[in-house]
Formats: structure tokens, sequence, C-alpha cells
């Protein structure tokens, strides 16, 4: 027979589930689970200096992990400042538990201080949320928020626990189990092996690999799957990393701001397999203009992805490293010469042209000065803009889990605390977070909470004194009205850095940027690197947004 | 990114100026507890998908109710349903056609 308090029951329950981190920030409505969490000796408390960066620390160990993490905020004002983290988090389909305080029971509805209805706000920003009405139901709700967050596809859950509740006394005989994801949705063999025909039957087929192809943890599968059957293999955002960017088979990124060759390819293709992916606008342009003369086979443990924005020729709904799993050892080896040997001269006539490469003090050339000094078991984060897409397309990521980035939401604000949080999660590897002075100022806060923790989180940041994407496309679509796009007034980020406790470097006056780089990423510890990139350096190719892929400019 | 696609209709569907005649009525199972309207209705209303009708009531001894919607069927119908049955507290969703007399019952009490 155990009995303890509500909020006693939240820690024992976050322990047993085996999270040993959880980022936060403190407030009245929150008071005892911090209580709880002062008789912690497992959980260590990471305290954020805004609730927006505890739920992008959290997810930032949930994209390294793999595996729900959690974070922790009041009520009202601590649960508005994480909802765009749990949005962010719905979008990627990240495992991620949001805990926050609530006023007492009686007060709910009466406008009570820093009350807001957190249940109804992440309503549709959540897999699923609970407002939890007494100290029992947690033995339920904590188990249950697991997993869901974790089954099927994955997703952010939330617990709304009231002040009261977290006080009430609760008796009980066990502990509920430890959970573990659901088994995933079985699917039909026969699907299978139409999958395996078409594959066989097909002269000009690509493969196309999703995010989901890394929450399954089936790279290899589906690299096997390309290399077996000769299949030229396009990733999202979300999947970069999942085959090696220098793979012979690799056509890089598609979509927006993928490659000329690559948006080709896909033009020609005559059959499309599209492995956890989800048809995002981002990637496709114009539906109907896309991949139009191909079949497709859909992959996908969301049924409710299949047939939602193309229909597919054959759709299995199932996890993406089971499905390939039979359909493995059902797809004949071919060699493709022909298509093969097209796809590469598409690739040498219209390659990423990626102008500036060998001069570090441009976004390309960074960027691989970057790459030069790291291996494959850095983490990359970036924030969103400009230099996330030059950062997609230029890295040579060769591992899932490698790259995280806001994909769906698309949250500036987003790379500086995932990137702490992935430093948390894998405490051994280097985490650099490519990012712009717009983006890094949404979440720069949480430089306090680096330097408190000694993460070795290096932020690289693309300066260019503007918001360089809205930049360009005022200049591109808008007639060059540049509206509230360019910073007037400079920051100086090396005194913030400074004021904030973390060290700073600056690139622009190094006689030799290399060197001083190389010196920075290589020393532990949080540190910021600071370079000045010219405004007027655009992302191409770009698909205008609406437009079909193969419409690129520049 | 910044932008918004000026094209989503070419993945979503516009609404239909009308939604069609044909009316479909949606059995639900779901589990009781407050909430559960709100994440069910909150998915056609996100969609601009009319619901005509409403119906909800307790089951057995209260674990589990049953909801009965009435609207009209489009194209988005079948998409609609799978959004629904991912939600966690739905148990199960039956189609039935429009002339189910669960509404037309109730039309007395809309005179």
């Amino acid at each position: 027979m155990y009995q303890m308090t509500g909020a006693d029951l939240i820690v024992k329950l976050l322990e047993r589930q085996g999270i040993n981190t959880i980022a936060g920030v403190p407030g009245g409505a929150a008071l005892p689970m911090y209580d709880a969490l002062s008789k912690s000796e497992q959980i260590h408390h990471v305290l954020c200096r805004h609730e927006q960066g505890a739920g992008f620390i959290a997810q930032g160990m949930a994209r390294v992990s793999g595996r729900p993490e959690v974070c922790l905020a009041s009520s009202g004002p601590g649960a508005t400042n994480l909802i765009t983290a749990i949005a962010d988090a719905k979008l990627d389909s990240i495992p991620m538990i949001a805990l926050t305080g609530q006023v007492p029971l009686s007060m709910i509805g009466t406008d009570a201080f820093q009350e807001v209805d957190t249940y109804g706000l992440t309503i549709p920003i959540t897999k699923h949320n609970f407002l939890v009405r007494s100290a029992k139901e947690l033995l339920t709700a904590v188990p249950s928020a697991f997993r869901i967050a974790m089954s099927d596809r994955p997703g952010p859950v939330l617990i709304d626990v009231p002040k009261d509740v977290q006080n009430q006394m609760v008796s009980f005989e066990e502990f509920p189990d430890v959970v573990v994801p659901d088994a995933a949705p079985s699917f039909d063999i026969a699907a299978i092996e139409e999958a395996a025909r078409m594959i066989e039957s097909a002269e000009r087929p690509v493969l196309y690999l999703g995010g989901g192809v890394i929450h399954s943890g089936a790279a290899h599968m589906a690299v096997t799957l390309a290399e077996q059957a000769s299949l030229p293999t396009t990733m999202t955002l979300m999947a970069l990393g999942a085959m090696p960017m220098d793979h012979p088979l690799s056509l890089g990124m598609l979509g927006m701001h993928g490659a000329r060759y690559t948006n080709y390819v896909l033009e020609e293709a005559d059959l499309l397999i599209c492995v956890g992916a989800r048809f995002d606008d981002r990637a496709i342009g114009k539906t109907a203009e896309f991949c139009p003369n191909a079949k497709i086979i859909h992959i996908d443990i969301d049924r409710s992805e299949l047939h939602k924005v193309k229909n597919a020729h054959v759709a299995i709904a199932g996890d993406v490293g089971q499905v390939l799993s039979e359909l493995l050892p059902r797809v004949k080896p071919q060699l493709r010469k022909r298509w093969l040997s097209h796809v590469e001269s598409l690739k040498g006539r219209f390659p990423l042209a990626m102008p500036g490469v060998d001069n570090p003090r441009s976004p390309y050339g960074l960027i691989h000065a970057v790459a030069n000094c790291l291996d494959d078991n850095a983490i990359i984060t970036s924030d969103v803009g400009q230099h996330q897409m030059w950062v997609a397309q230029a890295y040579p990521f060769r591992r899932s889990r490698q790259w995280l980035n806001s994909g769906g939401l698309g949250t500036m604000g987003f790379g500086f605390p995932a990137a702490i949080g992935a430093a948390l999660a894998a405490p051994d590897r280097t985490v650099v977070c490519f990012s712009g002075d717009g983006s890094l100022k949404m979440n720069i806060q949480e430089m306090a909470t680096a330097a408190q923790e000694n993460v070795n989180v290096k932020i690289v940041l693309m300066n260019n004194q503007s918001l360089g994407l809205v930049h360009q496309q005022q200049n591109l679509f808008y007639g060059k009205r540049i509206m509230a796009s360019r910073y007037e007034r400079p920051t100086d980020f090396l005194k913030i850095a400074d004021g904030f406790g973390m060290r700073a470097v600056d690139l622009d006056p190094a006689p030799n940027p290399r060197v001083t780089l190389a010196e920075a990423l290589n020393t532990p510890g949080p540190c910021l690197i600071h370079a000045t990139i010219d405004p007027n350096e655009f992302v191409y190719p770009m698909v205008p947004p609406g437009a079909a892929n193969s419409e690129m400019i520049g | 990114m910044s932008e918004q696609n000026t094209n989503l209709s070419e993945f979503i569907p516009d609404v239909p100026e009308h939604n069609g005649f044909t009316k479909v009525v949606l059995e639900l199972g779901v589990a009781n507890h407050p909430g559960v309207m709100s994440h069910i209705c909150g998915l056609f209303a996100r969609r601009a998908f009319n619901v005509e009708g409403i119906l909800c009531m307790p089951v057995g001894t209260g674990e589990t109710s049953r909801i009965w919607l009435l609207i009209f069927e489009d194209e988005r119908l079948s998409k609609m349903i799978k959004q629904v049955e991912k939600l966690e507290d739905v148990l199960y969703v039956n189609q039935h056609a429009g002339e189910h007399p669960v509404f037309g019952r109730l039309d007395e009490f809309f005179q």
C-alpha cells in the first residue's frame, strides 16, 4: 500500500518511466510539483528562462533520444508560453509530455489569477490531452500520456494538473506498469507484394523518404531498399541524414529549395515510393503537377495521411520499419543502368549551385567550414529561415537524428533551446546550432540556461541584420518593397552572450576565420560564433509559393 | 518559413458553396468524460465541415457515450472520418445513410 500526494505520485511515475531530465519554469500553480521534484534523486531539473525554451529543450532531448521527454510549466502564462513548442512537436510528430499546473478545481472557470483554459487551448495542437480531476486519475493519465506520445505516429501530450489535485493524498496498492509503445498496426502482405511488383516493373522509380523513417529507426532499411532496387532517393527536410548525402543514390532534399536536378528527376518519375512522408506543400509544390506521371506507393503509420494529398495506387498503413522488412525480401535486385545514368546526367547539368563554398565568410562556405571541423557524431540544429535552407542543402548529413529542425511549424527560436536539449540528452556530442539574427533573438534568453548547464552547444550565427527569408520574398515577389524585414539598428550579440555568461567569438575581424572557427568548435562548453553575412545573399533555387516544383527561380 | 502557401486549395479542397444535399449520419462511440465533445467538434469546425445536428447521451453504465452527427456529405468525408478515428477518446465510427431515424424522430422538438 502506497500513500502520497498527487505531486509526489507524478514525480514517481516520471521516474519509473525513465525520465532523468525535465526542463521547466516554476510558478504558483506548479509549486507542489516543484516541491516533489526537490525530493527526487533521479530527475535533474533544468531551469529555463522562458517556458517556450523549456518546451524546445524537451523537444531537443526527444529528437535525439527518440522517446518522450518532459517539460513543466505553471498555469496561465506559463502554459500559454509552452504552446508554440507543443504545436511544433505536433507538426513534426515529436513525442513530448507537457505538464502544466492549473488553478484549484473549485476555481476553474472563475477567471482566477493565472487561470487559462489550457485544456481547451491545447486540443488542436496535442495528440491528446488531460485535465486531471483527482490524484487517483494520475495513476492512469500519466502512463497513458507516455503510451500515446510514443505509440504509432508520435506526438505531444499535455497533462494539466490543478494545484489541489497535486496536493491531494492518494492511496493505491501497486504502481501502474511502466508503459511501452503499442504494437504497430498490422498490414496486408498482398499490398506489399503488389508494391514489390510495381517497383520491379517501374522504369523510372524514385524513393521519397520522410521523417517517419527517422522515427521508426528504419533508415538503414530504406538505404538497403534503395541499393537493392537501384532507386534514386530524395529526402524531405525532416528525413535528411536517413541516407548519407554523399551516397551515390542520394538526390538530396526535394521541394521549394531542393536542387534543380532533384525536382526534375521527380518530374520524370513513373513510380514514387513515399515512405513516412506526407506530401507537404513545401516539398511537393503544386499538388497536381508533382510527379505527374508517377504511380504512387505510400507507406505511413498514420492511416489518415494515406490518400490525403495525393491518391496512392498502393497504400500501406503500418510502421515503416516493419513494412520495409517485409518488402525487402520481395524486391528483386536491379541495376537500372539507363535510369541511373539519366539521373546522373541531370545531376551534372542541373546541380545544386553553391556560390562561395570556398569562402568561409559566405553562407555555403561557412557551413562547409563548420562541417570540416566536425565528424558524423556531431548534432546539427537550426533555426528557421535562410540559414536553415542553406544548411539543409549543403551540410553533409550522414545519419539519423544528426539533424534537428522545425520542419512543419517552422518556428523561429527553435534551434538554440533544441540544441541545449540535444546536448543534455547526448552530453558526449558536440551540438552546433545554425541560427540567424532574427531567429536567435526569439529565444536568446536561454543563453543563461546554456551557461548554467555548461552544455557543449555552439551557436553559429549568420548575421545579416534582417529577417532574411522575408527579405528575400519581398525582393522576389513583392516588387522589392522591403517592409519590416530589415533591422535598422544593429544588435551587439557578442555583448549579449557575454552578459549571459557565454563565451563568444567573432569571425568578422579574424584574420583566418577557419582557424578561429575550429578553435571555438573544439573548445568544450557553450559558445556563440558570430559571422556577418551579406543580406542580399538569397537561397536558390526557389519554387515560388503555390507554383509547381518545375518552376524554380535561380 | 515565413510565407503562407497561397494555393492551399490545391490540397485542402475549397469548402463547397453548397455542401451537396446528401445527408450522412455518423455514429461515434466515445469515452465519456468532459472535453470529448470539444475534441470532436473542433475537428469539424477547423475544416468548416458543416455539422447539421448533434446528439450525445451516455451508454450503459456511463463509461462511454454515443454521439450521433448529422452532416452533409462532401468529398472530404472519408478524410474527415479518418481524422475522427485518430482521436484517443473515439472508440469507433459507423457511417449510416441520412435517412437513419435517429434525427427524424426529433423533428417535433424543432418546430
